[in-house]
């Protein structure tokens, strides 16, 4: 019956002219390639809860009473939004789960490519013919960070609602036509009259669609490509080492969307995110001690918490202090991700094809400088829980503060030479990074020291292999051995089915 | 399926893989990666009877309206059981590899790309170019379609900015008026107290929200030159928006006078017309002159002074006097 099916469909689109490249293609198989796989699992968690959230959301700021379940708010004026937010957590089946699903998957998917970006940056994989592919993964970047700050956006709860006047703010801050985009994107003067309806349609519709198109040119380019691949059991430029999509790929990476789904799931059970009960209805008058965004906003609001208070006053005009830390710094920080492998060759002069990645450790330099750079934003990062912190540690404020100045300038220009230095040392240790070795340190008679590599593992009794073409694999005999007679090489279909 | 043999794609074309003698599938490439394959075997069986015995558990729960723990501990080690089974049953027991295939350069030989251009470029110049005049009002057509199709974008969406980027709802004569609609007089608030206020006809409105302190018990709060009698009975009253990013400043501490922005950790000094003393904001809050009516009730003498909130590109100046 499948034969029969497979070979109708089969005379139809030529299915096994294509497919034999595709079951045959190769993945390499290191652990580092998995993060962007969770990325894009992490992504069709969201889909897939999100439409479920979107089957009892309701998209709107007018009043409503609550007269849910939950008590302590019962008889307060909500908002529809809020009140189908609370309702849907607490009056659907499985509607709490699905929501702190989604809030989780959400800080996984930004996470996993912030950490996919540092693999792909601190590999070189960025590097030709990769260049438009970091470019498109940078933009995914972006907006994942947009579309997971719309989603939180969503409930109209007192944590969010501050985070949209600031970004109001933010908006109105840029030169020339700040005013007018915060406008038109808010419907008016803040609090504008569509805000929620306007955030919903580009969180549930415009902005998916935008990731899923950019998503098929990432992982059209990839297969385009093929992947880039670390040194080692005869990888080359010209080949890629690893597993086959069919079957081991097939199960290793389908079984990893299940055990991301499953830890997501774990997450949403477990561990509380984003209690809005708690938090109440936004009212633009009221506002809450610690507030602090999603993670991936960090780095933003501890910008504009350690930027001084400058402003730039021009006749009649002004720049805002808020246009510096929230919009330059991102604009700045997005546009050297985009031109990096760019800048990068100019500086080394290497413009050839590179398919071999590289060790962070033998490119010192770029390691060295992604590492400070990285530094940077996570003190930023820190800088936003200055008033947690100071709570926490009993400090003054002021302190905290000035100390997150200083920090910012100071772990920068601490980081950049210890990273050069550990590369260094990573580079001049024998046999580092060798597999299923280990390195002992060995003092002499004299009492000096050296680091030496020991023989290969006595104990691993499978020694490393020399890859072979999967095309070339003779699989004759064995069908004919396992009794198929039609066994010739490759399988097919029987012509009476077609 | 095709007879003909497997000919050679582009992509194998000048690959350098050796091929020659076909491997066999009794290579050592060919055999699992696991060394105890029969204890692997029954590991991945049991992830797989845990995954099975979990879904039907997490059916069970969401059968019986079980609570959020129930449903995502269920669904959550299903899942995993599931997917552990199948990533250990990929790594462990199938094919440990490596095979490898070719991969082809990018960047195309001369003759393929003189080729594409070729095509391209021939073929253009017979269709298009030959039809200038037809090419140009074309694309004067596409020219005014899309500069037209930017026109919803600046004329629906929202009016333009107006003059509540200047003005906020306080008027002359405006009452202080608390969120649940009383107005204030001045016996409402004692030394120490603060309260937010809106004008009576805005109450809870996000721009006019104002923070209103008693500092003392009596007497005209002075903060600076022209500012005699804005501060009756003790009373000042500051726009609550920080003028950073906007966020309700609401904490406010007596010992030291000092209203704080819990966004961003402003410190606005109140006995000295609410300067900026420490924190990323960079002008005053600004302040609503009062007064107070013969009954007592506290009333604005007139809208603040200068725009509120964050400054905009506008805004022109520190002063802020509107364009």
């Amino acid at each position: 019956m499948i034969d029969k099916l497979f070979g109708w469909i089969d005379d139809r689109v030529a299915l096994s002219r294509s497919g034999r490249h595709l079951l045959n293609k190769i993945f390499p198989d290191h652990w580092s390639f998995m993060i962007g796989e969770i990325a894009l699992y992490s992504f069709i968690v969201l889909l897939l809860t999100g439409v479920f959230l979107t089957l009892y959301f309701v998209p709107s700021g007018s009043d409503v009473i609550y007269h849910g379940v939950y008590s302590p708010l019962k008889g307060q004026t909500v908002s529809e939004a809020f009140n189908s937010t609370v309702n849907l957590s607490f009056q659907v089946r499985g509607g709490l789960l699905m929501r702190q699903m989604h809030h989780w998957a959400a800080n996984i998917f930004v996470g996993s490519i912030v950490v996919h970006m540092l693999r792909v940056f601190f590999t070189g994989a960025f590097r030709r013919p990769r260049e438009m592919n970091w470019m498109l993964g940078t933009t995914l970047l972006i907006l994942a960070i947009f579309n997971g700050f719309l989603g939180y956006s969503l409930p109209d709860d007192l944590i969010s609602g501050t985070g949209i006047r600031i970004a109001f703010s933010i908006t109105e801050s840029i030169p020339f036509v700040g005013t007018y985009l915060g406008f038109f994107l808010f419907g008016g003067q803040y609090p504008g009259t569509a805000i929620i309806p306007r955030f919903f349609i580009l969180h549930v519709l415009v902005l998916p669609l935008v990731i899923i198109g950019l998503l098929a040119g990432h992982l059209g380019m990839l297969v385009k490509h093929k992947h880039a691949q670390f040194r080692g059991r005869g990888a080359r430029d010209d080949n890629v080492v690893g597993s086959p999509l069919w079957p081991t790929y097939a199960a290793k990476a389908g079984g990893f969307f299940f055990l991301t789904t499953g830890v997501t799931a774990l997450l949403g059970a477990a561990v509380q995110i984003n209690p809005i009960w708690q938090y109440g209805q936004y009212y633009a008058y009221k506002v809450s001690y610690a507030v602090q965004p999603d993670w991936y906003m960090g780095w933003l609001d501890g910008a504009l918490r350690v930027m001084p208070s400058w402003e730039v006053h021009l006749p009649g005009h002004m720049i805002p202090t808020v246009f510096f830390p929230a919009v330059l710094l991102p604009g700045l920080t997005f546009n050297l991700i985009y031109a990096w492998p760019f800048i990068e060759a100019r500086l080394t002069g290497d413009r050839a094809e590179h398919h071999l990645l590289e060790r962070p450790r033998d490119q010192p330099l770029r390691t060295a400088l992604g590492a400070a750079v990285f530094a940077f934003y996570f003190t930023l990062f820190g800088a936003s829980a200055t008033d947690v912190l100071a709570n926490y540690l009993s400090l003054s404020l002021n302190l905290v503060l000035w100390s997150f100045r200083v920090l910012c300038i100071v772990v920068p220009l601490v980081v950049f030479p210890v990273a050069y230095k550990i590369c260094l040392e990573l580079q001049s240790t024998k046999g580092a990074g060798q597999r299923k070795r280990h390195n002992v340190v060995v003092r002499s008679a004299e009492g000096g020291y050296a680091t030496v590599a020991t023989p290969e593992y006595p104990g691993y009794i499978q020694p490393e292999l020399d890859p072979v073409p999967l095309d070339d694999v003779d699989l004759v005999s064995a069908m004919a051995r396992d009794g198929d007679d039609q066994a010739d090489g490759v399988y097919r279909i029987p012509r009476e089915y077609r | 399926m095709s007879d003909a043999p497997d000919s050679p794609t582009p992509e194998h074309a000048g690959s350098h893989v050796p091929s020659g003698t076909p491997v066999s599938v009794d290579a050592p490439q060919f055999q699992v990666a696991a060394r105890h394959p029969r204890r692997t075997e029954g590991v991945v069986a049991l992830a797989f009877v845990v995954a099975l015995v979990s879904f039907a558990a997490f059916g069970g729960a969401y059968w019986q309206n079980a609570n959020n723990y129930l449903l995502g501990i269920t669904l959550g080690v299903a899942l995993a059981a599931f997917g552990f089974g199948l990533v250990s049953w990929g790594k462990y027991l199938m094919p440990r590899g490596p095979f490898e295939e070719p991969r082809p350069q990018m960047a195309t030989t001369e003759r393929e790309r003189e080729e594409f251009v070729g095509d391209f470029a021939t073929r253009g110049k017979i269709a298009i170019e030959r039809r200038g005049v037809l090419a140009k009002l074309m694309g004067a057509a596409g020219a005014v379609l899309g500069v037209v199709a930017l026109f919803p974008l600046v004329r629906s969406l929202g009016p333009k900015p107006d003059s509540s980027m200047y003005h906020t709802t306080w008027r002359k004569g405006a009452r202080l008026t608390a969120i649940d609609g009383r107005p204030v007089n001045t016996d409402d608030i004692d030394v120490g107290g603060i309260i937010t206020v809106f004008p009576e006809n805005d109450v809870g409105g996000a721009l006019s929200q104002t923070v209103l302190i008693r500092i003392q018990a009596t007497g005209d709060v002075v903060t600076g030159p022209g500012k005699e009698t804005w501060g009756p009975h003790g009373y000042l009253a500051y726009s609550k928006v920080c003028t950073h990013a906007g966020c309700p400043v609401g904490l406010y501490q007596e010992l030291t006078q000092q209203l704080l922005c819990p966004c961003h950790q402003s410190l606005f000094d109140v006995e000295t017309g609410a300067n900026p003393v420490f924190g990323p904001a960079p002008r005053p809050l600004p302040q609503l002159p009062l007064y107070v009516d013969s009954k007592g009730f506290l009333r604005a003498q007139s809208d603040f002074d200068e725009p509120i909130g964050p400054g905009f590109w506008y805004r022109g100046g520190s002063n802020g006097s509107p364009k």
